[in-house]
């Protein structure tokens, strides 16, 4: 029994992705309505059709929504654990209950607002709980502080460098550019990143994601049902989530062996998405990869096997991963570096895009794209979406 | 001009704990350097949590470390994310290998050392911060 290519996402919907704070007055739950009633709109599907929820991140309130959105009955409602690990492995949850039958049309929701409190000092914001007291107390105050612990720990086993960090950011940029939904569009050269100030040395700002607001939805479906619907179905080839207990907590942990700290903690998930979908990496035409830091880019296209571990960094520094001419272009809208922060749904919506033929950047006949989930806690996930 | 690394601000962080970790901050408190062992087969963890996960018992021991270590890895905090910060940069956040607790890390502070001296490998030692609410944090200076 497995979940492979029996389920499609049928529909998208997008707010527009604001400047942290500037959603305002809208609230979170308004922003996901809005993306919930647009993704039906595109599948051609009425609300009132939505039968189950899945999300990640703490998740939305299901009856909220009902009642706001009209939606009659749900038979499903779910939130994978941890944080933006989770994003891509919400779509699996929606298979899964579409698969077993538990509901027949699902939902997938993320959004993010940033008002009070900005995501750049969110661990600053979570109560204080024994486990938690050693990282505090080291004054690890946004998650960037934890991954640059990371990121240095990198360079020195491995050599890679900021010249590796800076491409991931470029490149990233340079597919922002033209995207009309990207928030910073402005050329990044290489003497723009390295006069950029250090933030949490190794890491300068263009190294960090944006801090935005939005919301993204997506609908999931049986296979069958897809193909009778308004839009060319993208199935779901595979989905899986979760980690080794080696990478456990990770960034509130930091006591992995090394071989898994120098990972983005993906490994078993991308080792399992592969089996699963019996698909490889040099299947896959394109990727969307969770980029909250740009060398957790690198790690990950080492976990999920497009180069070794530890040649993440000459492996982007050869142009791999460039739109233009690179064998596995990346974030092709942007990405979370300068396109937008929706807690990894931008790339779900940017791999339903691709494989629709319908993305700014298209890259030509685009069969597979794989989608991931940010490193963080488990679970991390990964999705891979095609025709 | 030489820039020391600082301590971060106290307001950044206040001590909770529980039966588990309890005796760890009860220990910096007398200027003692420990880490969780595990009383039934001797592995060490960090931080403190009910379980071993190597054999599952639920015996603790608290052995007194020699207080070295050596930098895992490390950050430079140059910039104020939040205005709490401004008072105590640069602070560099580190992960120290503690001498005599295999398996055990450390979430810490390099303090009291020239910001150019600060690299992974490292050898460290530790100095006992302490907080104006009476709180102690193990915290490492380059040797």
């Amino acid at each position: 029994m497995s979940i492979a290519r029996k389920t499609a996402i049928v529909g998208v919907g997008s707010t527009p992705y604001y400047k942290r704070g500037r959603s305002a007055p809208q609230t979170l739950h308004e922003l996901v309505g809005k993306a919930i009633l647009a993704a039906v709109e595109d599948a051609g599907l009425n609300v009132e059709d939505i039968d189950g929820f899945a999300s990640y991140s703490g998740g939305f309130d299901t009856p909220y929504l009902m009642e706001t959105l009209g939606i009659p009955e749900v038979r499903f409602s779910s939130i994978l654990t941890g944080s933006g690990g989770g994003s891509a492995g919400a779509v699996g949850l929606a298979s899964a209950a579409v698969v077993s039958g538990l509901a027949d049309v699902v939902v997938v929701v993320g959004g993010v607002q940033q008002g009070e409190q900005r995501f750049g000092s969110v661990t600053q914001s979570y109560d204080s709980v024994p486990e938690n007291a050693y990282w505090e107390a080291a004054g690890l105050i946004g998650p960037g502080h934890m991954f640059s612990l990371l990121a240095r720990r990198h360079m020195h086993r491995y050599g890679t460098t900021r010249e590796h960090f800076a491409e991931v950011a470029i490149s990233t940029r340079t597919n922002a550019m033209n995207h009309p939904d990207a928030i910073i569009r402005k050329p990044l050269t290489r003497e723009d990143y390295f006069a950029a100030p250090m933030i949490a040395d190794p890491l300068c700002l263009f190294d960090f994601c944006l801090e935005s607001d939005g919301a993204i939805a997506v609908i999931v479906t049986s296979a069958e049902r897809a193909a009778d619907l308004r839009q060319k179905p993208v199935l779901v080839h595979g989905c899986t989530h979760g980690g080794e207990a080696g990478w456990g907590r990770s960034l509130y942990w930091m006591n992995m062996p090394e071989d898994q700290f120098l990972t983005s903690g993906h490994r078993s998930v991308a080792k399992d998405l592969w089996r699963q979908s019996g698909l490889a990496p040099e299947d896959m035409d394109v990727a969307q990869i969770y980029d909250h830091f740009t060398p957790m880019v690198i790690t990950q296209l080492e976990d999920y096997g497009f180069c070794a571990p530890g040649e993440g960094g000459p492996f982007v520094a050869s142009g791999a991963i460039r739109f233009d001419g690179g064998s596995i272009p990346v974030n092709t809208d942007g990405g979370q570096l300068s396109g937008g922060y929706i807690w990894g749904m931008s790339h779900i919506r940017e791999g339903v895009a691709q494989i629709r033929g319908e993305a700014v950047n298209q890259v030509p006949d685009a069969k597979y794209c794989l989608v991931t989930g940010g490193p963080s806690s488990i679970p991390m996930s990964g999705l891979i979406l095609g025709v | 001009m030489t820039v020391i690394a600082k301590s971060p601000a106290e307001e950044l962080f206040q001590l909770t704990t529980d039966q588990w970790t309890k005796p760890w901050w009860d220990a910096a408190k007398a200027r003692r350097l420990t880490a969780a062992c595990c009383g039934n087969c001797r592995k060490f963890r960090m931080p403190p949590t009910p379980f071993c996960p190597h054999c599952r018992s639920q015996e603790l021991e608290w052995p007194t470390l020699s207080g070295r270590g050596t930098l895992f890895s490390f950050t430079i905090v140059n910039r104020a994310i939040i205005p709490e910060m401004e008072s105590c940069l640069p602070y560099v956040p580190a992960l120290v290998d503690l001498e005599g607790a295999p398996g055990a890390r450390l979430i810490t502070n390099i303090v009291q050392t020239p910001i150019d001296r600060i690299a992974i490998g490292a050898p460290v030692e530790v100095v006992f911060d302490e907080r104006r609410d009476g709180v102690v944090v193990p915290r490492f200076k380059v040797v």
